[in-house]
């Protein structure tokens, strides 16, 4: 009998080291904390200034050589647009759009540009499975098309609701998002083509740190005319592209409600007990079975291997 | 086949015929009827007419899918990625497939035989969800033909969507192994069969470990999305814990129910053992639902309680959590509970049901229903609507082919006559 509990406990540790062996160190990209590339690249966008004329949603579309919109970008009716209760968000065919908000306290309207924020911990290249997506040192979230899977799980996870996907294609589905202008502009030191098309300087491009400074200096040297926060220095742990503006955020639709960590954070709690699973599991039901059967048969009622292995 | 029995007819259930002689395969698919016979009794039974409507309609549209995109039959949203493809077909298929390790475990890892006859249909019910969930996310993958990217091609291992991958197609593999020991016993393959048997406990406690983890893991899918699930249904160090508890009962009452389906309408499949010993074997799988579910309760409120959000119980979602938890957490307990006191199986069965609806009920609510609750709700695609009914009306099918042929409700007498 003894042989055969041996046996037994060998294939269980085999098994488990095999369960080990097939789940790759998952805990390897989630630990520590990330706090984006020194040198990577930002924009502050100051939202006072804009006017809403969506020029750059005109740059926008010329240079990612997207289709042509239902609407010509001089329609500002697309303003009074409402789908679901919702006002205009990015889609596979706009990658940056403008949306106007009635403000409680004045009558001027504001105007907030929504884009990728290229997150310094982005949500959506920690949920991707097969690691499509890549912050690059300039700052980018840019995303490799040819691995994606089409699972979608990074549209689950952004908190800015922004990668859209091309559903209408049979045979090539991809996720199609900002990428600040990786390929054509940015990786050559170029700012990306809204922020040099916009006619009113809304948009700052520069070093993120250097930026969060003027950004806070601009707040401090006008006293009364900002709030005093700029969105997107903490926001899911910072992130590329952030805002000041004059009215309260949640009035230009902003989430104030998002956490200060990456949103990996909630997560990382549950990766941990990954690995105590795989190793202590194994050990702790091999040693229940033990347990349980000592001094009982060990094989199955309709089992003949007691039979066989007795009879050699 | 009720029709059938009453001229004597008998289906196949051992490796040899009366007189000594071996079973066909062709006899076997059969089940031991003449063609004849069996067109007739496949023609008698109003459920094939109901999947023929249901596939006339829908395998079509399934195939639309895949020649119009999945733009063509969805809303194609931004805002809900995961429709009911996933909502439905993984979130809660996944959940209803845990039998498979809980009774494996007991059997195998606790020793208790007497468990036995259940055993291969909690094992096969494990591994028809799985597989099954599997066919649904291919439907919803927009590239399913890259499904094996994340394998063997592009890794990125952070992501719990990986571990989930892995561990489902790990796992789908280790059932595939546990229920091929009733296949080799049907195509009479005995070598293949003691192979199996010997890596049981092996099998079986990677069971155990790859459902802990991707039952948990499901749950943690959707901690990338803080603000975005409602807070009652969102918790950030217990959302694993409490989804990996609720497949405890989720599991055990689906085996409750297929059995009680299995007990009204394939009959004549169970042999004597599974019919006696079906009884008291529901019961003690209400008991383990019982446990389960009242667990999943106290963890509930520990979930709320730990992020402080008592206050969104004065809400309308608040309102609706209640209405999830009292009648398909609360009340099914109560009923499970006098269930097993009284000894009464039929409600034990009931009870089963209603937990079974409560796990549909909450994963739905946790993937589609409080998913964008500052948003909208989205009201699926009929035609998304359409296919997920036709996959599970597959999934049905295929489930009762199996159910009619392998020796999973009945033993195969050659071996019973040891």
């Amino acid at each position: 009998m003894s042989k055969i509990t041996r046996r037994k406990f060998l294939a269980a540790s085999a098994a488990g080291g095999t369960a080990i062996m097939m789940a790759p160190t998952k805990k390897a990209f989630a630990a520590g904390s990330f706090e984006g590339f020194p040198d990577g690249m930002g924009v502050l966008v100051d939202l006072t200034r804009c006017v809403g004329c969506r020029t750059c949603e005109a740059a926008c579309n010329k240079e990612q050589q997207l289709p042509e919109p239902a609407k010509p970008f001089d329609d500002y009716s697309v303003f009074d647009e409402i789908h679901h209760g919702q006002k205009r968000r990015t889609t596979d065919k706009a990658y940056t759009i403008v949306n106007r908000y009635e403000l409680k306290d004045t009558e001027e309207p504001l105007y907030r540009k929504i884009q990728c924020n290229h997150c310094n911990e982005p949500a959506c290249l920690t949920s991707c499975f097969v690691n499509a997506y890549k912050k690059t040192p300039e700052g980018a979230v840019i995303y490799d098309s040819h691995v994606c899977v089409g699972c979608r799980n990074c549209m689950i996870a952004c908190p800015f609701h922004i990668p859209a996907y091309t559903y209408h294609s049979v045979l090539n589905p991809v996720i199609k998002k900002c990428i600040f202008c990786y390929d054509t502009r940015l990786k050559e030191g170029k700012p990306p083509a809204c922020v040099e098309s916009c006619p009113q300087q809304v948009m700052t491009f520069g070093k993120r740190k250097d930026l969060m400074k003027i950004a806070h200096e601009r707040i401090k040297k006008n006293p009364g005319k900002y709030v005093d926060h700029v969105y997107g220095e903490k926001e899911v742990g910072g992130t590329g592209w952030f805002y000041i503006s004059n009215a309260p955020f949640e009035e230009a639709g902003f989430d104030v409600h998002l956490p200060k960590k990456p949103i990996i954070d909630n997560v990382k709690d549950f990766l941990a007990i990954v690995p105590v699973v795989l190793t202590v599991w194994p050990a702790l039901f091999t040693g229940f079975h033990l347990l349980a059967t000592k001094g009982k048969s060990h094989g199955h009622g309709d089992d003949h291997s007691h039979d066989e292995q007795g009879g050699h | 086949m009720k029709k059938l029995e009453t001229f004597g007819i008998k289906p196949h259930d051992a490796s040899l015929k009366n007189d000594g002689q071996k079973w066909s395969i062709m006899e076997k698919l059969l089940l031991g009827l003449t063609l004849d016979q069996y067109i007739g009794q496949a023609l008698r039974n109003k459920l094939n007419w109901l999947f023929a409507i249901i596939f006339a309609i829908g395998i079509p549209v399934i195939l639309y899918r895949f020649v119009f995109s999945l733009g063509a039959v969805t809303h194609g949203s931004y805002d809900y990625p995961w429709g009911l493809f996933l909502g439905f077909g993984l979130f809660c298929m996944v959940p209803l497939s845990a039998s498979g390790f809980m009774l494996g475990t007991t059997v195998e890892i606790f020793g208790r035989h007497d468990f036995e006859p259940i055993e291969r249909l909690a094992l096969l019910n494990g591994l028809l969800g799985y597989f099954f969930a599997v066919v649904y996310l291919l439907v919803d993958l927009g590239q399913p033909w890259r499904l094996s990217y994340p394998m063997v091609y592009s890794f990125g291992p952070a992501a719990v969507l990986f571990l989930v991958g892995w561990h489902v197609a790990t796992y789908l593999s280790v059932q595939v192994m546990e229920v091929s020991t009733a296949f080799f016993e049907w195509i009479g393959f005995q070598r293949g069969y003691d192979f199996i048997r010997k890596g049981t406990i092996g099998l079986t406690v990677s069971g155990v470990i790859l459902s802990t983890l991707h039952q948990g893991a499901l749950g943690a899918l959707f901690l990338y999305a803080p603000g975005k699930v409602h807070p009652l249904w969102y918790s950030a160090p217990f959302q694993w814990i409490l989804f990996f508890i609720s497949s405890i009962p989720a599991g055990l009452c689906m085996v409750i129910s297929v059995s009680t389906i299995v007990i009204y309408t394939m009959k004549w499949r169970c042999d004597k053992r599974f019919i006696d010993n079906l009884d008291w074997i529901t019961i003690a799988l209400a008991k383990g639902a019982a446990m389960g579910l009242s667990t999943y309760i106290i963890m509930k409120f520990i979930a709320v309680a730990h992020d402080n959000e008592w206050a969104y119980f004065f809400t309308g979602w608040g309102a609706w959590w209640w209405f999830e938890m009292l009648g398909f957490v609360i009340l099914p307990l109560a009923i499970l509970s006098y269930g097993i006191r009284h000894k009464l199986v039929g409600l034990c069965r009931i009870g089963a049901f209603l937990t079974v609806f409560g796990i549909l009920l909450n994963r739905l609510n946790t993937a589609l229903i409080a998913f964008n609750w500052q948003l909208y709700q989205e009201i699926p695609h009929y035609l998304e609507i359409i296919i997920a009914i036709t996959i599970f009306a597959i999934y049905i099918a295929t489930y009762r082919f199996i159910l009619a042929r392998l020796p999973i409700l009945y033993k195969f007498r050659s071996q019973a006559e040891e």
